[in-house]
């Protein structure tokens, strides 16, 4: 049994799909953050079988949970504030996403046009469909789970 | 400040007011003069383009304006490498109004986050070309009365034809309106008109292969041409160019009131012996391009005469 011990400040990630816990490291850019990250890898689910879990000692303002409810808002973020979990916080999905993803159209604007912030709308919310802000190039996000996490 | 980069910037209520307002153009052009005494329109267009961009200028030259502007990115500063966000921050400092066209989807989208001018998007790719829907409108609500009530068939690069993209989008907002989607395979509306525009709107449409097959129920044929421009590979743009060319034999299958309608140029498409049949509405419909043209540039820049 692994013990990771628990944090006075910050956000315990839990429920994350099995194997996504890397990216959301990338993606969140903990690697940018002076603090302390856990990453746990295939840790043993009743719901899930296998889930990764990230916790982070940071203060909590310090993350951009609109990333995350792009990424998958099936993760359940649990806000920690002197040592306890004050706040659970239910994700959804964010009406634009901001240099996340990049738009694959060849055709596109953002090929070409310098210092263009890559902007995806959401334009159907049910079938979790995103598209590009310029060319309506549609993305859907790969990691989209069938079945919602309780 | 207005921009238009899509038909779907103006409501219904808007769109009738513009296009009434083409219609007064067409019957009194002398009132419309000198609307824009002093005002320039900047034409950026950075791909070739013969009829849009003199549309739009004998359209500012009508209202007693000037123009001004350039017809490939070889003659711009693009060819230096400045962007399209530079380009008309600069722009802006020399003209009233400007109308951009350039390869890239989006681009004009681009241009209007900046610009201290209206922009108007006159074609960006194969995405949107929102002045000759404004057109394509005039041309079916003139020659046919309404734009309701109608099914209109569309034919030939359904996947790159920008015209036919924005035309759609615009006329489900009509009621009782139905299309009728010939294309080749390999070039059928992309899915982002199919799923998001017709069927969440619950708009009636078909698909069909052979044109011949959808002719007697049409009000409305609008031609489209297979772009060479579009495709990276010649050898598909070779087997696709002349898979539909509209003959007098072909029009003997219409109703005696289809109109026949055509974004120009055409290439191959529409046989020229089809010209002389009065349902041949295509180069009215450059006649009426201009005239909406007209009314556009006073609506985004606020002129009332």
């Amino acid at each position: 049994m692994l013990n990771i011990s628990g944090i006075h400040e910050g956000f315990v990630l839990d429920h994350i799909q099995a194997g996504m816990s890397l990216q959301i490291y990338h993606d969140l850019k903990l690697d940018k953050l002076d603090c302390s990250v856990a990453i746990i890898k295939n840790a043993k689910s009743n719901k899930m079988g296998k889930k990764d879990i990230i916790k982070v000692e940071c203060p909590i303002e310090a993350l951009d949970l609109d990333i995350l409810g792009f990424i998958d808002h099936n993760i359940t973020v649990n806000v920690i504030k002197g040592d306890k979990i004050v706040e659970k916080k239910i994700l959804s999905l964010p009406k634009q996403v901001k240099n996340v993803i990049k738009c694959k159209n060849p055709r596109c604007v953002t090929s070409i046009e310098q210092e263009l912030d890559q902007i995806f709308l959401l334009t159907d919310g049910e079938k979790e469909v995103y598209r590009c802000k310029y060319c309506e190039e549609k993305y859907t996000n790969p990691n989209r789970r069938k079945i919602k996490v309780g | 400040m207005r921009h238009l980069m899509s038909p779907l910037d103006f409501s219904v209520g808007e769109l009738d007011q513009l296009l009434d307002l083409a219609q007064d153009i067409e019957k009194n052009p002398q009132k419309y003069a000198h609307a824009c005494d002093g005002k320039k329109l900047a034409t950026c267009f950075y791909e070739p383009s013969t009829r849009t961009r003199l549309s739009f200028e004998a359209a500012m030259l009508n209202l007693g304006g000037s123009v001004l502007g350039f017809s490939s990115a070889d003659s711009s500063s693009a060819a230096k490498g400045e962007s399209i966000s530079d380009t008309i921050r600069v722009i802006s400092c020399y003209a009233d109004i400007c109308a951009m066209r350039h390869p890239k989807e989006g681009a004009a989208l681009v241009a209007s986050q900046k610009s201290l001018i209206p922009v108007i998007n006159a074609g960006d790719g194969g995405h949107q070309h929102p002045t000759q829907t404004l057109t394509d409108l005039m041309t079916i609500r003139s020659l046919k009365g309404r734009l309701g009530n109608i099914t209109i068939g569309l034919c030939g690069d359904l996947k790159f034809g920008r015209t036919v993209h924005s035309l759609i989008n615009a006329l489900i907002r009509y009621e009782n309106v139905k299309f009728v989607l010939i294309s080749p395979e390999e070039l059928r509306i992309p899915d982002y008109i199919r799923e998001d525009v017709l069927v969440a709107n619950h708009i009636e449409f078909e698909e069909v292969e052979r044109l011949e097959d959808a002719m007697s129920q049409l009000d409305v044929l609008y031609m489209t041409r297979v772009q060479r421009e579009r495709f990276f590979n010649e050898e598909d743009y070779i087997r696709l160019k002349d898979y539909y060319i509209l003959t007098k034999d072909k029009m003997k299958l219409a109703k005696e009131d289809m109109l026949v309608l055509h974004p120009l140029p055409r290439v191959n498409e529409i046989s020229v012996e089809v010209d002389d049949d009065p349902r041949a509405a295509y180069f009215k419909q450059a006649q009426y391009g201009v005239y909406v043209r007209m009314a556009l540039i006073l609506t985004l820049l606020n002129i009332t005469v």
